[in-house]
């Protein structure tokens, strides 16, 4: 089996190699992939949409489709996860054990039985082990400016590389560290599965129903100018909104879905102490 | 020994990129344990994921972001001066779908975990044919 696939992986790669020979060179201004589409994009975007960063313009004007259909992706993906791991993997939890804070004694619990939720004690696992103050004490103090960095990236994709799905995957990120350097329960507590799986539907349902918008304003699905009578603005700044809107939807999207799947996979759907 | 030198410059990118893919694919075909496959696939992904971007590069341009005063004075835009923007919207939504698939990935291999207690190749196959 080796050797067959040494052979198959050697004689395509050879292949493939061999067809270089017809590509660009590197960096030609010439090439194939911009002299058709590109130009276009890169001398009529500031007058069509007014947004000085083409890639967030392309992304979600010109490739409105395309990206609406990504964010549904994730979605599903991340529905793909909690089907997989949350549904059809569900075991009946046996004893809990809690420890009390201050004094480190742990206590076991009978199944089916909860004691009163109270700050001294904390549930954990039977492989716990303590987490590092330095850790849970930096990560606390940098994960308020990482989600502040992440919501500056969404509000200013237009004028500075950034978007909808970077600033997504940084707030994403920040909540996943929270996970990491804590435990799993106590980012679970800040964001709930629930809110996880219903801010991962708002985000898609916001660049649909931005899309839908448009259509019942009377132009085609996704062509923002349409929105110029209810923003009270001139089509193409309509445009640029209409951009913003679908970026905030793709950035809830991303966040969402992360975290869903962030959470679902590293604590194999049982949402305990996780990694 | 000239022209060798210019074709090793104009093409070497694509050399690597194939590299990767290939190693990518090598691992997806004959590593036995899953996530290792699942390892590979990522690395046949990574490698596309930088075919693409280095098709947007241009010799001379700048990031696809215009220049623009805050007096809406309109400058005169060419399209040599900044590099092809299709790709890096592409492969931006790429990036994340590929993580996104790299969960539902991950979740399948804990799945199969759970039923055969191995994620070796050849041991799952064995269990099911004694079925």
């Amino acid at each position: 089996m080796t050797i067959l696939g040494l052979i198959i992986v050697l004689s395509t790669g050879a292949l493939l190699i061999y067809a270089t020979v017809d590509f660009p060179a590197w960096a030609d201004p010439a090439s194939p992939a911009s002299l058709h589409l590109s130009p276009h994009f890169i001398e009529r975007t500031m007058e069509e949409t007014s947004v000085p960063n083409i890639v967030t313009a392309v992304l979600a004007d010109y490739r409105g489709y395309d990206t609406m259909y990504e964010t549904t992706v994730i979605f599903s993906a991340g529905v793909a996860c909690f089907i997989l791991l949350r549904i059809l993997l569900r075991e009946e939890p046996g004893e809990s054990l809690y420890r009390h804070v201050l004094t480190g004694v742990t206590i076991r619990v009978k199944e089916g039985a909860k004691i009163p939720p109270s700050a001294d004690f904390e549930r954990i696992d039977t492989l716990w082990a303590p987490h590092d103050l330095i850790i849970k004490t930096m990560c606390r103090l940098l994960i308020p400016f990482i989600q502040l960095f992440a919501l500056y990236v969404i509000a200013h994709g237009h004028h500075s590389p950034g978007g909808g799905f970077q600033g997504g995957v940084i707030l994403g990120a920040s909540i996943i560290l929270l996970a990491i350097s804590h435990d799993l329960r106590t980012s679970v507590q800040r964001m709930r599965e629930k809110v996880d799986a219903l801010l991962s539907a708002t985000g898609v349902f916001i660049y649909a129903g931005t899309g839908a918008l448009c259509l019942l304003l009377g132009l085609n699905f996704l062509d923002y100018s349409a929105l110029a009578s209810v923003l009270h603005v001139d089509p193409v700044t309509a445009r640029s909104h209409g951009i913003l809107i679908v970026e905030i939807g793709v950035g809830i999207a991303v966040m969402a879905t992360m975290i869903w799947i962030y959470s679902n996979v590293s604590s194999t759907g049982k949402y305990d102490e996780g990694l | 020994m000239g022209d060798l030198i210019e074709i090793v410059v104009a093409k070497y990118n694509y050399w690597i990129y194939i590299t990767l893919m290939m190693i990518g694919l090598y691992a997806m075909i004959v590593k036995n344990n899953l996530v290792k496959k699942i390892v590979g696939m990522n690395i046949f992904q990574t490698a596309i994921i930088l075919y693409y971007v280095s098709t947007g590069a241009k010799r001379g341009a700048t990031i696809p972001i215009l220049e623009h005063g805050h007096d809406g004075h309109a400058h005169v835009i060419h399209a040599a001066d900044y590099i092809n923007p299709l790709p890096h919207v592409l492969m931006l939504t790429a990036i994340v779908v590929s993580v996104a698939t790299l969960g539902v990935a991950l979740a399948l291999a804990i799945r199969i975990y759970h039923r055969y207690n191995t994620l070796e190749e050849d041991e799952i196959l064995a269990q099911i044919r004694e079925k």
